[in-house]
């Protein structure tokens, strides 16, 4: 689905807000299951140290990235998968296109992948008239109703079961004004095993990749991925360079995070191991770059490639809860997606990192202990050195810094605007004041510290 | 080529070498070994799995005699009972004509206690959409088969050659309408667990 939008994050958040009691009740859903992330990971108490082992194997993973590859792809290629590599999104693309081609397939179903969001796939393969079907069930309400996921394992976070009804009313031919969740789920699975039934060619992403085995693991809960992939005779699967890790019992690590910092659950329904495929079809796998090698070049972002995705700092995050995945108009919105989007394209992102209220929440859940906030910190300095942060906001800091750096100045402004806040409210109580917007301006004080310091030493002398 | 192109650029840029961590003291930590299989029936029925402890085969017959009746598909793993379809029998090329199975039966050698997770490879399974496709599922399991934790899992799992394999913890599900938890989405309404003594 496409994510092109000239609004920047405050204009989409804005959008988001105007129906307020969506905003409070998308904020509580998530809250909810930012709860349940705690329970789950205090009934451990070995939690940290959990969370210390994932960071340690991810930061080996990284300083060891290219070898990993190449064991990964010696290792898959004996096991009979066909690995492919692919430098961008529309050579990935190109290589999921011509595997259908040469075999002549229009069909295809898939399972949730945020790399093939990223990449666009599902628009590329339409303009080749390739139909595509996302199986997963949020992925699919959000497919028909022609919009992106907001949320990278809560799809459909943004949607009341009402407008889900509407939509399968219109689509599968549900019956009108059907709301309730397992009528329109049995609804969907109906229509979706007709679906797996006659496609021959599923992709799926993939959760991890071994180097000491060349298997990869894929979880899910819903069966889908395995359903689309053991019936058709060819499986595509796609995962980013950053998906390795080293040997198989580490999966014993990060199966143990993924979902506890997901969803709460002690662990997914299905978490299945593709190492060969099965007599008589094929895997192919597709290895993409498509800029996480310039990102692993930065030294103060390069971390970011640990994510594991399992969107605990969506969850956690206030200004996520309060704006909604689609105001980061990219495929992975929230935290982590403010520090992978910049390194894709400085200028279209550099609203991203200011999404932010830096509280670090998003760095405290994260199960591979990623700096995530302190990234978002520094790539603000970036952005406003390379000159791509917004105008107005960097007119007003380079006002603020000229009148900090002069005495004289400093106390015209500072008199200039208690006069202001006192005389004249409305000159900063309006619509073109943008800190008005949700606030409501403080009582100015009489005099200045300064003033009132310099007066109450002239009544001791 | 795009392959050495990726790898030089990945090269180039990783940082210098770093360790892997200990992990001696995370699988040591967790190998708790009391009262497996309580925890696990624990987990696994707040995840929506039946668990039944049974004496022996005639006494899981007679439990799966009572929910399914006789003219439905079954597919089995197990040599007893004997009156369903043996797994091995089943081809990958058959498997389009799954859509009908009502139930597969499988067996495994091994479980996990945190979070009910039953491991499964191609050998027991047969062709590899049986579980999935299955309107229900039955895996049965010995008592001394479950392991604290996935570390101790993946210990006992080593370096076993196998050409896919499965954690199944429960029955299909989704929360993805209004995080609303919903059995049954693709995969099977219901997982039946037996744990044989």
């Amino acid at each position: 689905m496409s994510t092109a939008t000239d609004k920047h994050h405050p204009q989409l958040a804005a959008d988001f807000n105007r129906d307020e009691p969506r905003v409070n009740w998308h904020d509580e859903t998530l809250w909810w299951v930012r709860a349940k992330r705690d329970m789950a990971a205090h009934k451990l108490p070995e939690w940290e140290l959990l969370r210390e082992t994932a960071s340690q194997i991810k930061l080996n993973v990284l300083s060891n990235l290219s070898s990993y590859l190449e064991q990964f792809e010696a290792n898959a290629n004996k096991n009979g998968i066909i690995v492919h590599w692919a430098q961008d999104a529309a050579e990935h693309n190109q290589i999921v296109y011509n595997l259908l081609e040469q075999r002549g397939i229009r069909k295809m179903v898939k399972s949730k992948s945020m790399l093939t969001e990223e990449c666009h796939l599902n628009e590329y393969l339409k303009e080749q008239g390739i139909d595509v079907i996302d199986s997963d069930l949020g992925e699919r309400i959000v497919q028909l109703a022609n919009e992106p996921p907001s949320h990278i394992v809560l799809p459909c976070i943004h949607k009341k079961k009402e407008e889900i009804g509407d939509i399968f009313h219109e689509h599968l031919g549900s019956a009108k004004g059907e709301s309730d969740p397992k009528i329109l789920t049995e609804t969907a699975r109906q229509h979706l095993r007709e679906v797996f039934l006659t496609r021959r060619a599923a992709l799926t992403g993939v959760n991890f990749a071994v180097a000491e085995t060349g298997e990869f693991v894929i979880c899910t809960n819903e069966g889908n991925a395995d359903m689309g992939a053991h019936l058709a005779e060819i499986h595509i699967a796609s995962m980013g360079i950053e998906k390795i890790i080293p040997e198989r019992k580490h999966l014993g690590v990060f199966l143990r995070l993924l979902t506890r910092s997901a969803t709460g659950q002690p662990i997914t329904t299905y978490s299945s191991h593709f190492s060969k495929p099965q007599d008589g079809s094929e895997i192919h796998l597709i290895i993409v770059d498509n800029g996480r090698s310039v990102q692993l070049g930065r030294e103060d972002f390069r971390n970011s490639l640990k994510c594991i995705r399992c969107g605990a700092c969506m969850n956690t995050c206030p200004v996520y809860r309060k704006s909604g995945g689609h105001s980061y108009h990219t495929a992975i919105a929230g935290p982590i997606g403010s520090i992978l989007a910049p390194n894709l394209d400085m200028k279209k992102y550099a609203d991203l990192p200011f999404a932010s209220t830096l509280c670090g929440s998003c760095s405290n859940v994260c199960p591979v202990k990623i700096d995530i906030h302190d990234q978002l910190y520094k790539w603000r300095q970036v952005i406003v050195k390379e000159g791509y942060s917004p105008k107005a906001k960097t007119m007003a800091m380079k006002a603020m810094a000229l009148t900090l750096s002069s005495p004289a100045l400093y106390r015209m402004g500072g008199k200039t605007g208690r006069f202001v806040f006192k005389y004249a409210p409305f000159a900063v109580n309006n619509k073109f004041n943008p800190w008005y917007n949700q606030r409501e301006m403080p009582k100015a004080p009489d005099q200045s510290f300064g003033e009132w310091y310099a007066k109450r030493k002239g009544a001791k002398n | 080529m795009s392959r050495d192109k990726i790898l030089a650029a990945v090269k180039l840029n990783q940082p210098a070498a770093l360790p892997l961590p200990d992990m001696d003291v995370l699988n040591n930590l967790t190998n708790v070994r009391t009262d497996l299989v309580t925890k696990y029936k624990t987990v696994a029925t707040a995840g929506g799995t039946f668990v039944h402890e049974v004496n022996g085969f005639d006494k899981i017959k007679a439990i799966l005699k009572q929910n399914f009746r006789p003219e439905v598909k079954i597919i089995s793993a197990l040599n007893e009972p004997s009156d369903y379809i043996y797994t091995d029998t089943v081809k990958f090329e058959d498997r389009h004509n799954f859509a009908d199975v009502e139930l597969t039966i499988l067996r495994s050698n091994l479980g996990v206690a945190e979070n009910g997770a039953l491991w499964l490879t191609d050998k027991q399974i047969g062709s590899r959409v049986l579980p999935f496709i299955a309107q229900h599922l039955a895996v049965v399991i010995g008592k001394d088969d479950f392991v604290p934790t996935m570390a101790q899992a993946y210990q006992v799992i080593g370096d076993a050659d196998y050409g896919y394999g499965s954690f199944i913890s429960g029955p299909s599900k989704t929360a993805d309408i209004e995080q609303s938890l919903v059995i049954g989405a693709h995969g099977p309404r219901s997982l039946s667990v037996f744990i044989l003594s």
